[in-house]
């Protein structure tokens, strides 16, 4: 599903090159959930946006589905990214002044459609979020925004879903939850790709790859 | 969920950042439209001021020609008609005169039908030397007045002098001890006295007046007579005195000259004229006045209206940015949704029409109602907002149009800065 062949990713800052990634190769197939560990600062999530057709590698390939993102142009990769990835962020990223069913529907933008409108409503009873579904992010507690963002995330029923520290703002319970859905999800013939610095989170990975100063160690 | 959805939302949530947009691009089209709606404004004002000073400036002249009018009624133009080949240099100068033409054209005129002529003295003048008396006077022969058949009788302004009697002015009888009944001598002939005349201290003081037929026997010119006075011709206004002229010299064949006498008619005219003209200069002094005034009002607003929409452009891109900024992190997640760069640029656009095209309504509305009731509180006119005449509809869409380019301009760079925003930096960061 997901192959970094590789990839390497530096930046120019103002104490000169600042190495992300390198030589960086995997892969992710359907139906696994793939947990990359390491510590803060280590390119986690440079890698995950990397693979989301959101930072361009600046050497090797990345092959998505069998498709080099970076080849199709800005709008292309846009709708791949639409039709193909679900994100899920620590700090959950959702839109303050939409609702809940608003926050997930925004997912359908890019691939607007008549079905996203029963889909959301799906989610929201899928995720317990029913008595939820007309409250804005800010009188949410923070296992329903991490519940509202993955259920955002699934909306286009993407085939990957890239997630970021998705438990790191969540209690056990809250953490358990969520890891169920992926679960649920990889088990349904989905496949992820976890970045987390967190041991638990990682136990719930079919595989676990380390990461450490921008390269992948066994 | 649709963008526009996204962007009612957004709007409805953000409302201050809104308002303070929309009342920017108010403030910016309000100004034109209030500079538009006050030199509109301004002109109808000036073109009020001056009818109504053309209208009093009418009426003045309406009073005015009423009592020239009047004035004629009661004057009329006296003139004298005399033989065409009379030296006016010689009648000035012997104040009669010294050719003669026919009685018969006299009661020519009094049957014409003459409308403008009225009160017809025949009379033969000369200066003779009174050979009894030894003493140079004028002798006058007058019939009294000659009736205007076609017209009601009126009075007749001078008593004829009855056949086999004379009159003499002040200076003759008093002189000569001479009282109403005497009987006097006149080159062979004998008179009653009729009239002895009180002083006039003019040639009048030394005039006999006889009978016009035993005149014309006296002075040898049967049938003739060298002038007629018409006295009270009726003809109003300026042109008067031509028209008379020209009536006279129609029924008379253009045989005669007819010379206009007393100035007090031509004397009101002529002050007619003159306040008619000051009333004009006054009225082109109001016009230059009002036009300087345009002048300098155009001017404020050439530079005002400038200034203001500058000044709310800037005020437009910095809520822009401002929006921006504060919408970073949701730019950044949808874009990793797959909402493209364009879509986010057609988005933050809407926004832009959205406040220019409500700041440009309210501001066309704001600048108009301000228009007109500072031009109310200041000048204390009493134009409404239907009377200016201005093209509304097509002010309105100017107004709005013109706006919702505004608030694009203003809102271009930051809308791009926000289609362009790295959304892998932003969640990065975020």
């Amino acid at each position: 599903m997901l192959e970094f062949e590789n990839v390497s990713r530096w930046f120019n800052g103002t104490q000169g090159k600042v190495t992300a990634l390198e030589s960086v190769s995997f892969s992710v197939q359907r139906g696994e959930l793939l947990a990359v560990r390491g510590p803060s600062g280590c390119g986690k999530t440079t890698l995950l946006l990397a693979a989301g057709g959101l930072l361009r590698p600046s050497s090797g390939q990345i092959s998505l589905d069998g498709q080099d993102p970076y080849q199709l142009n800005p709008e292309q990769r846009s709708q791949l990214r639409a039709r193909m990835i679900g994100f899920v962020f620590q700090q959950f990223h959702l839109i303050p002044y939409l609702t809940v069913r608003q926050n997930i529907l925004a997912a359908a933008l890019a691939v607007p459609g008549k079905e996203a409108g029963t889909r959301a409503s799906y989610l929201i009873k899928q995720f317990g979020l029913d008595a939820r579904a007309e409250h804005v992010p800010a009188q949410l507690s923070t296992g329903e925004r991490q519940r509202t963002a993955l259920a955002r995330a699934l909306l286009n029923e993407p085939k990957i879903i890239l997630a970021d520290e998705p438990t790191g703002n969540l209690d056990e319970d809250n953490a358990r939850t969520v890891f169920g859905y992926l679960s649920q999800y990889v088990n349904d013939g989905g496949c992820v790709l976890l970045v987390t610095h967190d041991a638990q989170a990682a136990a719930h990975a079919t595989r676990t790859l380390q990461m450490s100063q921008g390269q992948l160690v066994e | 969920m649709t963008i526009w959805d996204l962007l009612i939302r957004e709007i409805l949530h953000r409302k201050l950042n809104f308002a303070l947009g929309v009342l920017s691009v108010m403030v910016a089209s309000g100004s034109l439209v209030g500079a538009v709606t006050l030199l509109r404004i301004h002109d109808i004002r000036t073109n009020q001021l001056l009818e109504q000073k053309q209208a009093e400036l009418a009426r003045q002249m309406a009073q005015l020609q009423d009592d020239t009018r009047k004035a004629m009624l009661k004057l009329g133009f006296n003139v004298v008609i005399l033989p065409k080949d009379q030296n006016l240099s010689d009648w000035y100068a012997e104040d009669y005169a010294s050719k003669y033409m026919p009685e018969e054209y006299v009661d020519r005129l009094a049957k014409s039908g003459a409308v403008t002529v009225r009160h017809l003295l025949p009379s033969l003048q000369q200066k003779i030397e009174w050979p009894e008396r030894k003493r140079k006077i004028i002798l006058i022969g007058a019939r009294g007045e000659v009736p205007e058949l076609h017209k009601n009788p009126v009075q007749p302004l001078v008593q004829p002098v009855p056949q086999g009697t004379i009159s003499l002015g002040y200076e003759l009888h008093r002189s000569m001890d001479i009282k109403v009944g005497d009987k006097v001598e006149l080159m062979g002939r004998s008179f009653a006295v009729h009239a002895c005349h009180k002083e006039r201290g003019d040639k009048d003081d030394i005039t006999a007046w006889i009978y016009l037929a035993e005149a014309q026997e006296l002075l040898n010119k049967p049938g003739l007579i060298n002038a007629i006075l018409a006295l009270e011709c009726l003809c109003v206004g300026e042109e008067g005195l031509p028209l008379i002229r020209k009536e006279i010299a129609t029924i008379l064949d253009d045989k005669i000259q007819v010379i206009e006498r007393g100035s007090e008619v031509i004397a009101r005219a002529e002050a007619r004229i003159k306040v008619e003209e000051q009333a004009r200069a006054s009225i082109q002094q109001e016009k230059d006045a009002r036009e300087n005034l345009r002048a300098v009002r155009e001017r404020f607003a050439s530079i005002l209206t400038p200034v203001v929409v500058t000044a709310c452009a800037i005020w437009i891109a910095v809520l822009g940015f401002t929006n921006v900024r504060a919408r970073r992190g949701e730019i950044g997640i949808l874009r990793a949704l797959g909402v493209c760069s364009r879509r986010i640029l057609v988005m933050f656009l809407s926004r832009h029409v959205l406040v220019g095209a409500l700041g440009g309504a309210l501001g066309f509305a704001a600048g108009v109602l301000a228009a007109v009731y500072f031009t109310a509180a200041r000048e204390g006119t009493q134009i409404r907002v239907i009377d200016t005449g201005l093209p509304w509809a097509g002010l309105l869409v100017l107004s709005v149009a013109g706006a919702a380019a505004l608030a694009v301009i203003a809102g271009w760079i930051p809308t791009v800065v926000a289609a362009r925003q790295d959304p892998a930096e932003v969640l990065r960061e975020e």
